[in-house]
């Protein structure tokens, strides 16, 4: 049995989450190779090499690779994935985007999002806003898989020499081309990798409130993320949205601002270890998944807050 | 041009789900269904789309029971033109839905497919992808902003790291993200109009496609709870726990 992972990267750096899906890829069992489809990125290459328990990284190196289009790429993975009995890739917006292509190209079934590994051919993954956890079973030939990293923990970044083997399968499909994008810049920590994560609902009233979550995040080293309701009145861009349709995080501590609990936000981070929650409405539902509850004005209890800290 | 728009009937957005006794999946029965949130927002675009006289004709298209008739006359009524409902009372895959999906592409030949990213029942985010595939047509998923510009759609995606926008050939299948826009309500003589408009009915066998699939699940399971724990009184005490009960910070 060989699985083949591919990498998430940015072709300058991997992407953490490429080290979760290496770890759901140790759970299947067997050989664990790499695929790194980007251009100019063969420092990805050799980090990809250093990930413990990797065999074998294959390099494909290709302008058509440079953002990921999926027209372009999924042909390269599902070409490169017919000698694998699973093809893994991170539940990021790009293996999102990507996998499900490779899966029809190959005519199978893709199964999203997995949190836990059964056996080779069986897995976990919540469906319904995470309301219910289903076990499903694959006879594919060839299984592919996006993984959610919160499932699984990172395997070790160093430790690992694999060899590096260049790839040069690929062309521009000639049908999308990339142009433009616009990047959220940010010192603090991914939102996805960190320890702590401070988010902000509706009840912030407007964008430059979030200053306010901001300055605890970097006592704390944390990470900021919002609510659907944030997001979409424009108070925080769209890559902060934490829940079902945004994304997924499992961090020491979560802190909710004057968010109400929705079952979408709730399937974004229940799985947080500690969560603490500040919100006026006693009854807000938040309340019910909160370790710690706090039933007060956020304009008041936040400057509090940050003075404390 | 002629857009194509894939609802799905799901589960309403707003029940919590319960999942049945025996594990075999959740309980549906007399449970509030509605069109999948994501497949609104295509419809909306799509009708806007005409609007704006880039679309000439809006299809919507259903694979489900027989009641997903009230999803595609609910979108007849928010200003679709004509529906298609691909009737099964088998719970499919997003590779099934894909291969009928694909056929009905062949028959109707649009040059915009409108999807939602993903179903909020299953959560997969595949069909629009997997057509993709099948089609060799390119996808922009995850959309916030769609803009037809002669043989091509520019559409902006909700990425990771903010936001990407693509070019993409016509035909192209677009993704719906909830930023894209906010669906509008069918107005009472809207919705008496949208009783007499065509809607029609086939199978899957009448398509020629097989809808087998390669999983399989075995069970349904409720997830771990969580108990509420304490109220604190004050932020001192808050940060006093964080610090000394669950040393988090
Ligand atoms: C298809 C679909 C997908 C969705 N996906 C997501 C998702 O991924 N993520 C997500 O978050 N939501 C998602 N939602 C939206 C979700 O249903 C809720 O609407 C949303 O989470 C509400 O955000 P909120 O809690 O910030 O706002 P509200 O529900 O309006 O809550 C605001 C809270 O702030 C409190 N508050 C107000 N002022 C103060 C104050 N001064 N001090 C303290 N507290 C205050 C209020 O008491 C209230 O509890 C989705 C919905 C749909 C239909
Ligand atoms: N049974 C279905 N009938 C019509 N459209 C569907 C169906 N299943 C999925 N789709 C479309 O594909 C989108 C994504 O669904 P999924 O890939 O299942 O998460 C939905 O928002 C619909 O636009």
């Amino acid at each position: 049995m060989a699985i083949l992972v591919i990498a998430e990267h940015t072709n300058v750096a991997l992407g953490a989450a490429t080290l979760n899906t290496v770890s759901a890829a140790k759970a299947i069992g067997g050989d664990i190779h790499v695929l790194v489809a980007g251009a100019g990125s063969a420092a990805v290459a050799e980090a990809a090499a250093k990930i413990d328990g990797v065999s074998k990284v294959l390099s494909a190196d290709n302008a058509a690779f440079a953002h990921q289009l999926p027209e372009n790429v999924a042909p390269l993975i599902a070409e490169v994935g017919k000698g694998y009995t699973h093809i893994l890739a991170s539940a990021t917006t790009n293996g999102k985007n990507i996998m499900p292509r490779v899966a029809a190209l190959l005519d199978v079934d893709q199964i999203s999002e997995i949190i836990a590994v059964e056996s080779a051919d069986t897995f976990k993954r919540p469906i319904y806003a995470g309301n219910a956890i289903a076990t499903v079973q694959s006879n594919a030939a060839i299984k592919v898989i996006t993984v959610r990293g919160t499932g699984f923990d990172a395997a070790a970044a160093e430790g690992g020499s694999a060899a590096v083997e260049a790839v040069t399968v690929g062309s521009d499909a000639g049908i999308s081309a990339f142009v433009s994008e616009e990047l959220a810049k940010s010192d603090r920590p991914e939102l996805t990798a960190a320890k702590i994560v401070v988010s902000g609902g509706r009840g912030m009233q407007n964008g430059e409130n979030f200053a306010m979550l901001n300055r605890i995040a970097d006592k704390l080293g944390a990470a900021v993320g919002a609510s659907r309701a944030a997001v979409d009145a424009g108070f925080v861009p769209n890559d902060m949205q934490v829940g079902q349709t945004g994304k997924i995080v499992a961090p020491e501590l979560y802190i909710a601002v004057g968010i109400s609990g929705a079952i979408q936000h709730l399937a974004g981070m229940k799985d947080s270890k500690v969560i603490v929650a500040i919100n006026k409405d006693e009854d807000a539902p938040i309340f019910q998944v909160a370790d710690y509850g706090l039933v007060a004005d956020l304009f008041d209890a936040i400057p509090e807050l940050e003075a404390a800290l | 041009m002629k857009v194509l728009v894939a609802v799905k009937r799901v589960v309403d957005y707003n029940v919590k789900v319960r999942v049945k006794a025996d594990n075999t999946g959740v309980d549906l029965a007399n449970v509030k269904m509605s069109m999948n949130p994501f497949c609104e927002i295509g419809v909306e675009e799509a009708i806007r789309l005409k609007e704006k006289g880039i679309a000439t004709e809006v299809v919507v298209v259903s694979i489900g029971p027989n009641a997903a008739q009230e999803q595609l006359r609910t979108a007849l009524a928010l200003g679709a033109d004509r529906a298609i409902l691909v009737e099964t009372n088998d719970e499919l895959r997003s590779l099934a839905v894909t291969k009928l999906l694909k056929a009905v592409v062949d028959q109707e030949q649009p040059q915009l497919i409108m999807l939602g990213k993903q179903a909020i029942d299953s959560d997969n985010n595949q069909t629009g992808q997997m057509l993709g595939a099948l089609t060799g047509y390119a996808q922009g998923t995850f959309a916030s902003k769609v803009e037809v510009a002669g043989d091509k759609v520019n559409v902006t995606r909700e990425i990771d790291g903010g936001l990407q926008t693509v070019a993409l050939n016509l035909p192209a299948i677009v993704t719906t993200d909830l930023r894209l826009n906010e669906p509008r309500y069918a107005s009472l003589p809207n919705i008496m109009k949208a009783k007499k408009k065509p809607l029609e009915i086939i199978t899957p066998d009448s398509l020629g496609v097989s809808t087998a699939s390669t999983v399989t699940t075995l069970k349904v399971e409720a997830p771990a709870t969580r108990s509420a724990g304490i109220k604190v009184k004050s932020v001192a005490e808050l940060v006093e726990k964080l610090k000394n009960e669950a040393k988090v910070i």
